[in-house]
């Protein structure tokens, strides 16, 4: 054997303990990390008595009697909260679809005046606190009757509020071909056509990482529920769990930790379809997960 | 925000560039005119007249939603928020005229206000450098080309997804709890832990742990950027006798200044507008003694507790003004460590 095979040896042998190191590392970065959601489901199928003193994550013996329970001790079903959600999400992926993708094209695609002004206004609001422009919204929204209703958390999006996603529709369409846009216009299209049969049908990745991402964000937003909903009836999931949080206080963790779990299934399952989709959306363009 | 001379502007361009390049990798066709900053219409030259006429018309019914939502939702609140600063505003009695009295209160009469200030400094300011410092280093790791690098992705992921949730602040609120599972394991070692959350001293890292638990977001984010680094350069600073520090030092972290740059600037708008964990953990009240206090709860409290939204207005554009200092000082400092490679 030559010295130098000798070396590559050694060395492959270096790169592979390495390597090992690195996936040690990892699974221990892993097991830190999600430890508390696996003792959070684990609690959720125990008996009351052995949450706070059984540490291991396996049950000694399993009860969903907490899930049973905790589905309507909130006074509501969590089946009301679960389709009021289901109602607001719906609404809001619409509204955005629909507003953020006219404000696109307009942006992408069409000449008018002041075009980089608007543009650099839309930029800018993408950045800004909501807080500043709250206190207004709501004495609007209380003047048209509106709060306690859900009309508050939906009209706003088909008005295009949420920026960011015009801005990821324009960086979008600008990268589509322009030919085609002139092929159709010689084929007789105006700019709805042009908008309409050759934009959207071709803009379906990026409507459809907006669609992911505004139901996400829709289910989970807890602030905007909790100062325009008051009424227990209209409450979505998260204004559920804190009615229950506040009603059962410190008393029944076990049913709490059932219904948080059940509150985090959506989420996961959206994970879990569209995995590939919310990776690349944050990674392409910084979308907040 | 985003800075009107050049030399500003071609730093968001290269911003908008980075992600432009990435939606190629993913299977789009390029922009083509990544380099501008504002959308490439056609060129305004001779055929402007008639053009103008008809697409001005559909632009601005194209816009007419977002116009809508601009004015009435956006510009015409901020300045009747910037009005109401000045008044008295109990929200079913009409405004009045007090003057510079609430941003007096503020600062010199409301030992509350300061606190939640303290509160939310601290929060951003251990947070979104640990987040982001956990981020990277993972993000390094994992670059290696090992196996199992999306389920790991995923697997770190995963609490960014979930982390803004009330259901995580529940169970965040119980893990620090008094028999919560950080005392059932250091009763292990036969430690006797307190309750995390209900100790003013501890209370506030609990959520800047919670911050940097969720730092799956800016590691993807930094996944993709280290992609992008060319293998020859590492290649090139071997064969020269680089050793794997000055490798990291002199290639890795200026190639992906544009990317913490951009972390750095998004991670901390947000976390100056963090809300729902410290109002769950702390039932709403930012104890104890309010060592949770976000800025964003005590807005709240003012405004929707106490009516008095005067006062929270003036809170309010404060924060804008916070929030855009440190954005602007972002971008002023950036040309000074930030590299771009065109």
């Amino acid at each position: 054997m030559t010295t130098t095979e000798g070396l590559k040896k050694i060395g492959r042998v270096q790169l592979d303990a390495r390597r090992l190191l690195a996936h040690v590392a990892l699974i221990a970065g892993v097991l830190v990390m999600i430890y508390p959601l696996l003792w959070m489901l684990a609690s959720s199928l125990k008996p009351e008595d052995q949450i706070f003193t059984d540490l291991s994550l396996v049950p000694k013996e399993f009860v969903f009697s907490n899930y049973t329970e905790g589905w309507s001790a909130a006074g509501q079903s969590f089946a009301t909260f679960f389709t009021n959600s289901l109602i607001v999400c719906v609404g809001a992926v619409a509204g955005n679809l629909i507003a953020c993708s006219m404000a696109a094209y307009a942006f992408a695609r069409l000449d008018f005046r002041f075009k980089r002004l608007w543009f650099a206004l839309m930029l800018l609001t993408i950045m800004l606190p909501q807080h500043v422009t709250l206190i207004p919204q709501y004495a609007i929204f209380l003047s048209l009757d509106w709060v306690n209703t859900y009309l508050p958390l939906i009209v706003p999006k088909f008005l295009a509020t949420d920026a960011f996603f015009i801005f990821l529709m324009v960086q979008f369409i600008r990268g589509l071909p322009g030919e085609l846009d002139d092929a159709a216009k010689v084929d007789g299209c105006g700019p709805f056509g042009v908008y309409w049969r050759i934009i959207l049908p071709l803009l379906v990745p990026a409507l459809t990482t907006t669609a992911i991402f505004t139901f996400l964000w829709t289910y989970d937003d807890f602030f905007s529920r909790l100062i325009y909903l008051s009424d227990t009836a209209l409450f979505t999931v998260p204004l559920g769990l804190r009615l229950f949080l506040d009603s059962t206080g410190e008393s029944s963790w076990g049913p709490m930790f059932a219904m948080s779990v059940v509150s985090l299934l959506p989420t996961f399952a959206f994970f879990l379809l569209f995995q590939r989709w919310i990776v690349e959306g944050i990674s392409t363009t910084g979308l907040k997960g | 925000m985003t800075a009107r001379n050049s030399g500003e502007g071609r730093r968001s361009f290269t911003l908008r560039d980075q992600r432009g390049a990435s939606v190629e990798a993913q299977g789009q066709v390029r922009d083509d005119a990544a380099g501008e900053v504002v959308p490439s219409g056609p060129p305004s030259g001779g055929r402007e007249g008639k053009r103008a006429a008809g697409e001005n018309l559909w632009g601005y019914l194209f816009l007419s939603p977002w116009f809508l939502g601009l004015f009435l939702l956006t510009l015409g609140p901020m300045l009747a928020t910037l009005y109401f600063s000045f008044t008295d505003y109990p929200l079913l009695a009409g405004p009045e005229w007090t003057g510079l009295d609430n941003y007096k209160r503020m600062f010199f009469d409301d030992p509350r206000y300061l606190q939640s200030l303290k509160v939310t400094f601290i929060y951003v300011f251990l947070s979104v450098p640990l987040e982001l410092v956990f981020a990277l280093l993972v993000a390094m790791v994992l670059n290696r080309g090992l196996q199992a690098l999306s389920l790991y992705r995923a697997i770190y992921y995963l609490p960014s997804l979930l982390g803004g949730s009330v259901a995580i602040a529940i169970m965040w609120r119980q893990v620090f709890g008094e028999d919560g599972l950080v005392n059932q394991f250091l009763a292990l070692f036969g430690l006797d832990g307190p309750s995390w959350v209900s100790t003013p001293e501890y209370a506030l890292y609990t959520l800047v742990l919670l911050k940097v638990w969720q730092f799956g977001s800016p590691m993807v984010i930094f996944l993709a950027g280290l992609r992008q680094i060319p293998q020859q350069y590492y290649d090139a600073a071997a064969v020269d006798g680089a050793g794997r520090v000055t490798r990291f030092f002199r290639i890795t972290i200026p190639l992906l200044t544009p990317i913490i740059f951009f972390n750095v600037v998004f991670q901390l708008i947000r976390a100056f507008q963090a809300f729902t964990p410290a109002f769950i953990v702390s039932g709403g009240t930012g104890g104890p003694v309010d060592s949770t206090l976000f800025y964003t709860l005590y807005l709240y409290q003012e405004a929707f507790a106490h009516f008095r939204m005067g006062y929270a207005a003036a809170m309010a554009w404060v924060l804008v003004v916070i929030v855009a200092a440190f954005t602007a000082a972002n971008f002023l400092m950036s040309r000074y460590w930030v590299y771009y490679e065109d």
